[in-house]
Formats: C-alpha cells, structure tokens, sequence
C-alpha cells in the first residue's frame, strides 16, 4: 500500500496543520524553551553567576584587608587575577549540576520518552542539549567571570592588576569557558548514567577527588599523571602565570575539551543503542 | 495504519512480548487489550522506536517510526500520563514538543482547547490532577494532526466524564479515518469504545476480532445443570450444536440448549436433575476466561467460571 494512501484523513474541524520536518534547528529551539520554562534551571543560572561574582568579590576584599598589614607574607605570593576568579571553584558545582539535571531529569521524570518520540532519531537531542547548553552558559559564565574579575581589582584598588597586563584577560575568559566544559561533561554524564545522584557524583569524583588521588601516586608518577587529569588541565587556562610542572593554558584546555568530547561521543553510542 | 510482524522482545531471560504480528486499520478505534503485564505498554514503545525488538519490526503508515522526517504529524502517542517534567507548565511543555517540528503557537492554542485545558495550561504540571495529565498527554498526541494515535491506557484515573470524553473523542477521530491504537486492561471499556479487538496475553496474541463478534460469542446464554447421572446426561444432550463442558463432577456447562431443552430431554430419559440455573456470561468473564493462562499472578477468588469458545480468532 502507499503512504499517500493510509495517510488520507478526512479533517472533520479545524484547519490543517502545516507538516514541517524535524530539524537540528528546531529541536535547539524545543531544547531553549525547556531550558527557560523550568524554575530550577534558571535558580541554578542565577546561583553560578551570584557565586562566581560574589566569591570573587569578596575574596578580593578579605585579600585587601590582609595584604594592607605591614609585612604580610601574602604580599609576595598575591595573584591579584587568581583572586578575583576564585569563584569558580563554586560556580562550577552549580554550572555541573545544571548540566546534569538537563538531562536526568528528564530521565526521572519520563519525560525523556515524549522527547525521543518527537525526535527519535535520538542524537539531535544529544547535540541540541549540548549546543543550548553551551551557548547560555558560555554567554553567562564568561561574562560572570569578567564581571568578577573587574569587581574584585575594584576592591583590590592600586593592588589589582588589569586585563591589559600579561595573560590576564586570557585566564578571566578561561574562567568562563571552564565552567562552560564542566557542565558539558555533566551533559555527557548525565546521558550515560540517566540518573542525578550517579552523574553528580561521577562529575565531581572526576573533577575533585581523582586530583587528590594523583598525589599519593609514586613522585615521578605523579609529575607525568597528575597535570593531565582533568581538573588539573582544564585549570591552567585560568592562571596567569602557569607554575613549573602545570601544562601550557591552551594546551591544558583543549586536553580537558578532550575528555568532555570522549563523554559526548560514549552518551551519543549509548542514546543511540539503548531502549529509552 | 499500523504493522507489527513478529515483534519479540526480552528483558533478561523473560519473553514479554513473544512473535506478536497483527495490523491496525485505520477509521476504526481498535483495543488493545490484554491483562497487566501482558505485554501492551511494551509493544507500544516497539512500535515507536523507543524500545528495539529483539526480532520482527513494526511499522507506521507504511514506515518504520524512527525514519518518519515528521514524526508528530504521523503517529500522536500518550504513553504515560507522568511522561512530562512537574515543574514545567503544560503550555511549556507542549511548546517544547511543537517546537521540534515547526508547529505553531496557534495549534498549541488549539489542543489545549481540544483537552479542555484552558484554565489550567500555565500552571506547572506537579500540581495537575490525573485526569489533567490525561489531557495534556492527549493534547500532546493531537499536536500535530496525525493520522494515527497511539494511546496507552488513556481512561486511567478519568472521571466518568473525563471517561466519556474519551471515547467520543477516539470515535470521532476514528470516523475521520484515523488510525486509533488504543491499549485497555479493561473489557468493558474497550466494548464501549472499540470496534475491533486484539488480545494478548504474555507477550503472545490471543485474538484478533471484531468487537461485534467477541460480544456475540461469548455472552451467549449458558445453562448450569447439576445431575448425579451427569455422564449419560452429557451423552443425551450432544449435538452439532451444543457444547457441553463441565470441570465439576456433576455439573455440566450447556450452549446451545436452553433450560427447557435440558429440562424436557431430561424428563424423556428419567434422568434426575438437581438444578436447572441459566446463566448470563459478562463481558469481563469472557476476558478472564481467554485470558486466564496468560495472566501472570492469579489472585484466588471464588468465582465459578464461565467457559468461551475460543472461536474468536
């Protein structure tokens, strides 16, 4: 039988409804309206943008008030830079969760089934949730950290430094694009274990505790390991001046985009393969 | 138009749908009914691309769902009432889904008022009763007009005039020439709503039948005699189209005689009778009997039981 054929329908009210195909397009656009409709996800926005402000800020302030005693030993090792993006050590654990959530939750709550029979094709979701992603929280987070960074050298006063100074505005929009990878490898994550609780504390074993495993790994072990671990190289791009032993920022950077794309490409596998 | 041919799918060691072929047509709302754990939601999820069969393959007006480039337009589903994030408004949520396809705000509009969802589409769903939540996963399979519907237990937790609302509705859009799938555990139900039924039981068919005909089988009139000579009586009541069945020693089951017939073929053979008792087989106990063997845990209850033919396929 043809299609043409079983698909005839006599419309009884109403009028047509114009048949347009799914497109990568359009599912970004469903992907946009879920992201904004949802008080959750926009809380979680507003707590990674509050936190990598306000940590800054007033770390950069406290920094002052102690730099200001004569003869501090903080005078010497001060990182004007450092401080003032100091936040992110807490904007990434809200930027991680919202990247998780986006997609477990729809895995707990079942919604993931009306998703997947709008598109079952399936990976255009994967990629529409890792694009939206990314461009809200780029857009954010960048501008978070620029935002905390010009605040906190205000605190700072003649004691800051500038974006104009040696590899400064480099580590501040660093800042910003490492919160936006940390939620990338939520996104992934949260893909491959469809579950909150196993994806956040996979996210932040990776990102926190395996660092401090590498420690304890015999010394020259631990020298060629402990730079390449995830935390660890997507970090450098945020310090102005790379310590000895730490990978070069960019080279840093790009090796910690490799570990969020290997995790995109094993959820894409498995979105594709497994029964929703 | 839907077509599954020898659909199977396992879970661990456990078959739960078993080589299921059959086809809906479209212009008439078809049952599918089977009792829970009978394999109905599993089936569905198969024929949406959700699930993958271990072997067989089903397919959507001539195409396999997930290679539709529209696939809102073909095939509405409702799957699960709760398949929809709490926290987001129903109008939310049916924009996120219309969004995919390129449906408009104005067609949105339009399901909500098809759902009778006005008063309560922007509130979040968390807060939805379940007859809400029944409508806006109706809403969501009309979204884009299509030709088939696919539903899964639709009249759960409907009031009886959510209940009712229902069945107009796939009616009506059965009469526009619409394909309507629409799975039950309950044979009252689908007689009202259904024209034509197919069966299952563990994850295997049982029937395909019109809806009609199943009626006309089964709740045929039985007659319940009870005679310490049961045995000859059986011999003296046979014929081309009587059955006579009977589990109980000394009670025979009688179609196809009515009490009278018994009584006078009795009576000409001195046979003594106990009892003479018509009896009417429901609906639902037509159900239960062709089902019996298939249901996965058989609570005990009392109830003597009616025997159907299994001429319905």
């Amino acid at each position: 039988m043809s299609t043409a054929n079983v698909t005839a329908f006599r419309r009884t009210a109403g009028p047509a409804v114009d048949r347009r195909r799914v497109t990568q397009g359009r599912v970004m656009r469903s992907e946009w309206i879920k992201l904004w409709s949802l008080r959750s996800t926009v809380y979680t926005l507003v707590a990674a943008v509050g936190t990598m402000i306000g940590a800054g800020m007033l770390l950069c302030a406290f920094m002052a008030a102690q730099a200001a005693l004569p003869g501090s030993p903080h005078q010497a090792l001060f990182d004007p830079a450092g401080a003032g993006l100091r936040g992110v050590s807490l904007a990434q654990l809200a930027v991680g969760v919202l990247g998780v959530l986006l997609v477990t939750a729809e895995y707990s709550t079942g919604m993931i089934r009306a998703t997947l029979s709008a598109v079952p094709r399936r990976l255009p979701v994967l990629w529409a949730k890792a694009g939206v992603f990314t461009v809200v929280a780029a857009v954010l987070m960048i501008a978070a950290s620029f935002t905390a960074f010009l605040g906190g050298q205000a605190v700072l006063g003649e004691r800051g430094t500038t974006l104009a100074a040696d590899g400064v505005a480099r580590a501040v929009a660093g800042a910003g694009l490492y919160l936006t990878v940390v939620g990338l490898l939520g996104v992934g994550l949260g893909f491959i274990l469809r579950n909150t609780a196993g994806a956040v504390a996979a996210l932040f074993g990776l990102l926190l505790v395996l660092p401090t495993l590498g420690e304890v790994l015999p010394a020259d072990w631990g020298r060629r390991v402990v730079p390449y671990l995830p935390s660890n190289a997507g970090q450098v791009i945020m310090s102005v001046r790379p310590a000895p032993g730490e990978l070069a920022p960019w080279t840093g950077f790009a090796i910690f985009c490799g570990y969020a794309a290997v995790t995109i490409v094993v959820a894409a596998v498995l979105l594709k393969r497994r029964d929703a | 138009m839907i077509e599954a041919n020898g659909l199977t799918k396992r879970y661990g060691g456990k078959v739960a749908v078993d080589n299921l072929s059959f086809t809906v047509r479209p212009g008439v709302v078809t049952g599918f009914l089977g009792p829970n754990g009978a394999g109905k939601s599993t089936t569905m999820r198969m024929i949406l691309g959700l699930d993958a069969p271990g072997a067989g393959h089903a397919t959507v007006n001539g195409r396999r769902y997930t290679r539709h480039a529209a696939p809102l337009h073909e095939v509405g589903a409702l799957l699960e009432a709760r398949a929809v994030h709490p926290g987001r408004s129903g109008y939310d949520h049916l924009l996120a889904l219309a969004a995919t396809t390129g449906i408009s705000r104005r067609r949105v509009d339009e399901v909500i008022d098809l759902a009778g969802l006005g008063e309560v589409a922007h509130r979040r769903v968390g807060g939805f009763s379940l007859g809400m939540g029944q409508r806006l996963g109706i809403a969501s399979a009309l979204l884009g007009d299509p030709a088939t519907l696919i539903l899964d237990e639709p009249v759960n937790g409907l009031d009886p005039e959510g209940i009712l609302w229902i069945r107009t509705l796939l009616k009506g859009l059965a009469a526009e020439g619409r394909t309507v799938f629409v799975s039950s555990h309950l044979m009252s139900e689908m007689a009202l709503t259904a024209e034509q039924l197919i069966i299952v039981g563990r994850g295997r068919l049982i029937a395909d039948v019109a809806v009609a005909n199943f009626v006309r089988d089964s709740s045929r009139l039985t007659t319940r005699v009870r005679s310490p000579q049961a045995e000859w009586l059986r011999d003296l009541l046979a014929g081309p189209d009587v059955t006579v069945t009977g589990d109980v020693t000394g009670v025979l089951e009688v179609r196809g005689l009515d009490g009278e017939a018994v009584g006078r073929i009795a009576a000409r053979h001195g046979v003594t009778l106990y009892e003479l008792t018509p009896v009417h087989v429901s609906l639902e106990e037509a159900f239960m009997e062709l089902t019996r063997d298939a249901v996965e845990y058989h609570g005990v209850t009392g109830r003597g039981t009616a025997s159907v033919e299994r001429s319905a396929a």
